[in-house]
């Protein structure tokens, strides 16, 4: 049914919230990429099955409720029991009867499927308990594994579309801009440009028509907040893009989404499709006169493509080549008519700030950063997954309460934030609060909220030469300083990971990257030096190493490390025997092990599962100190 | 060469109806004909060109420049190995090099029997479950070098 006024949605909207308060019973089980890869869809179908097969609606009113990516995507398969709400994690299929028939039926908490606390050892029942979930304050990602990203009306019980309501019936566009402004929104895709600010460009501009473009082409890679969001709760973006495009005063709206993200692709169709069967994408929305559609279209798998103006040559049709930062979007963009291009969760913030108002969005965060951010944690940290905080956080909060500290208790070494463009920031800056300046002032940046924790078998020269890498392969090669930039810089590091290295090879880097700083025509290319200054300024001695003392201090770059096992420790577990894809290690179950330095291809796999830490690596040169084969 | 062959147009006109004939539309039927037929083939992308009225270079353009495109044919599944941030400081390298052992070809070359093409991924996003294999369209996680094996398996089952 198409709504056709502002009763009939606050009327469709209470209707929805009845029905959602009689599911008495309610299981939701993540179906998000993570939990998918876990197995959660048979999951589903097996509550579904367990229910046929008791026919339990009757009696217990179960309703079985796939939802978007809750984001402890480590533990997933997740499924949540509400009103209870209990968390259980890493469930089978196998397992869902036992779960139906104790807790559901019995009443019953089935310990073995709780999360355990890391940290305590503890068991804890409750999803708010869990320290992952705990200390989160959800604005962008606030409907994400409570609804069903399918199902519009569950969507909008919880609030989606309510801002819309608000902005197209009791606001102007000027208001609606003023209280985007009032909140303080800063773009959520890295460079932080206010949002407020870029509409505002975009409706003074010349010219009868323009565009609102979403850009979901989350590219930085171990980040994946903007991917939840499409795939979790895909009306939120589509809600503020409503709103985007009510202020700004366009008909016209696409989504660019990335060629990787198949099931987001999927659920945006999706969400869509249903926005205009209910009136609110369309021609004459809610009845308010306003008319407004998006089209959604896919990238091609190019990295540049999230930059701006490359994003939007690609949406023409075209090769995702860059151009000069003179001309703003918000005057000629796409079609060379004025655009306003947001990130993901830059839109899906908007209705709720509309909603809720500026000033509560305002209340959080910090002095030039307002409101909460999306961070994807993840690396050497024992709770990865998605998370959403207020702006200021800590960093040692971030990777210790929240995500439990470091895997394996092994020390702590950098945290890589702002993905390619971003740098690594260091243990003493542990308790930096995260927002857009002081990352910067740290040498990394925002980016697209990815976080990646690293231990000390993370080597800094081998993390730099992996985003060069990344990088140079990226690059659309339009401009000499980029393309050439990152060919020759990736040749100097591909040296000293070689354990050729030379005097000045580090000033040599430093020289290049000042080049490219200066000279690129793109943020790809001026930002692509920040992860080799940065751990050049933070952890210059271990280039030092590579290069005068021919060694990787974390034992990671095979040309300069060897692997032994440490005769008293090994209680011939075996495990590294398995491991070894090239058959360096010979040892029978309870004895010693040796390694073969012949054959070893230093890949560092029977390191990984030594549970003992009987395995110690070396400097090739220095000889093994254990008598190992 | 593939280039010989006349391949069977008519997934092509099907596609092309589609869309409206214009250079917008391109990357869009691009993607479209990639998955119909596999691979981007020479005489599908002259045939392209000429119904969105793009000069051919620009079509050629188009499909080298994005790496979801290949000229070449693909392998019946195609097995993705996520070379991101978090899987890389998690072994990524490691499951790279297990599959070219086992497959006997390196990244983004396709079996002699045209069964797989291994392709590596600058991150799906799934980095909580870091490293990441992708057989057809079956993710595994916390993937392990030495069940490579199993993941072509049940890989290549579940698509069957």
């Amino acid at each position: 049914m198409r709504i056709e006024s502002l009763d009939q949605f606050e009327a469709l909207k209470a209707q929805s919230l009845e029905n959602e308060a009689n599911r008495k019973q309610q299981v939701l089980v993540c179906c998000g990429t993570g939990c998918l890869a876990s197995g959660s869809k048979k999951v589903a179908e097996a509550f579904a099955d367990e229910i046929a097969k008791r026919s339990m609606d009757a009696t217990v009113d179960l309703f079985v409720k796939s939802t978007g990516c809750h984001g402890f995507c480590e533990r997933g398969p997740l499924v949540v029991l509400n009103p209870q709400g209990i968390l259980y994690t890493k469930v089978k299929p196998g397992r869902v009867e036992e779960i139906v028939e104790k807790t559901l039926v019995g009443g019953e908490v089935i310990p073995g499927l709780l999360y355990k606390d890391p940290v305590s050892g503890e068991r804890v029942e409750q999803y708010g308990e869990v320290p992952f979930y705990r200390h989160q304050v959800r604005v962008a990602m606030r409907n994400i594994g409570r609804v069903d990203p399918t199902d519009i009306l569950d969507a909008i019980s919880q609030g989606a579309y309510s801002g819309v309501a608000k902005a197209l019936f009791e606001m102007t566009p000027h208001e609606v801009i003023g209280e985007v402004a009032t909140s303080g929104q800063r773009g959520r895709g890295g460079a932080g440009f206010n949002t407020a600010r870029k509409w505002q460009a975009c409706k003074d501009a010349p010219g009868e028509r323009c565009y609102v473009l979403c850009n979901g082409d989350e590219g930085d890679p171990g980040a994946f907040k903007d991917r939840s969001i499409m795939e979790g709760d895909p009306h939120s973006v589509i809600e503020g893009m409503i709103i985007g495009a009510y202020a700004v005063r366009t008909n016209e709206g696409f989504i660019y989404v990335r060629d990787e993200y198949p099931l987001a692709v999927v659920n945006l169709t999706i969400a869509i499709r249903e926005a205009r069967k209910y009136g609110l994408l369309g021609e004459n929305i809610m009845g308010s006169g306003f008319d407004f559609d998006i089209k959604i279209s896919r990238g091609g798998g190019a990295f540049v493509c999230g930059e701006s103006s490359a994003l939007m040559r690609s949406l023409e049709g075209k090769t995702g080549e860059p151009r000069a930062k003179y001309v703003h979007s918000t005057d000629k963009g796409l079609f060379d008519l004025p655009t306003v291009l947001n990130n993901v969760e830059t839109w899906a913030g908007i209705g709720a700030i509309i909603d809720r108002g500026g000033a509560w969005f305002a209340s959080m965060g910090t002095e030039r950063s307002k409101g909460t951010k999306a961070f994807s944690l993840v690396g050497k940290v024992k709770n990865t997954g998605l998370i959403e905080l207020p702006m200021g956080t800590t960093l040692r909060h971030i990777i210790y309460d929240i995500g439990g500290g470091i895997l394996k208790d092994r020390p702590f070494k950098a945290v890589q934030t702002g993905g390619p463009s971003g740098g690594c920031v260091p243990e003493e800056l542990l308790d930096l609060p995260v927002d857009y300046e002081e990352l910067t002032e740290a040498g990394s940046m925002m980016g697209s909220g990815g976080m990646i924790v690293m231990d000390d078998r993370t080597c800094m020269v081998d993390v730099s030469r992996f985003f060069l890498a990344f990088l140079e392969e990226e690059s659309c090669g339009k401009c000499t300083p980029c393309r050439e930039g990152l060919k020759q810089m990736l040749h100097v590091y591909d040296r000293i990971i070689a354990d050729k290295g030379i005097d000045g090879d580090i000033e040599l880097i430093e020289k290049l990257a000042a080049g490219m700083q200066l000279g690129s025509l793109c943020e790809l290319g001026k930002s692509a030096p920040n992860p080799v200054l940065s751990t050049l300024r933070y952890f210059r001695s271990e280039y030092e190493a590579h290069i005068s003392d021919h060694a990787c201090p974390a034992g990671v770059c095979r040309e300069l490390t060897a692997f032994e096992i440490i005769e008293d420790e090994c209680d011939g577990c075996h495990l590294c025997f398995k491991a070894c894809p090239v058959d360096a290690i010979t040892g029978v179950v309870k004895e010693l092990h040796l390694i073969d330095h012949e054959a070893c291809i230093s890949c560092g796999a029977c390191l990984d599962v030594c549970p003992t830490d009987s395995i110690r690596t070396f400097p090739k040169h220095e000889g093994a100190r254990f008598n190992n084969v | 060469m593939a280039e010989t062959l006349c391949s069977d147009l008519s997934k092509a006109e099907e596609i092309l109806e589609r869309y409206p004939p214009e250079e917008p539309a391109l990357i869009q039927v691009l993607q479209d004909v990639h998955r119909a037929y596999n691979y981007l083939p020479c005489d599908v992308l002259e045939r392209v060109a000429e119904a969105l009225d793009v000069p051919l270079a620009k079509v050629f353009s188009v499909s080298t420049f994005y790496k979801a495109f290949s000229l070449e044919p693909q392998g019946d599944t195609i097995v993705k190995v996520c070379t991101g941030t978090a899987c890389h400081i998690r072994g990524a390298g490691q499951l790279v090099e297990e599959l070219e052992r086992q497959l006997g070809v390196g990244p983004d070359e396709t079996t002699e029997d045209f069964k797989f093409t291994i392709k590596t991924v600058n991150c799906v996003g799934a980095c909580a479950m870091a490293p990441l294999v992708i057989v057809g369209e079956q993710y595994f996680g916390s993937a392990k070098p030495a069940k490579v094996s199993k993941y072509l398996a049940e890989g290549c089952a579940d698509e069957n």
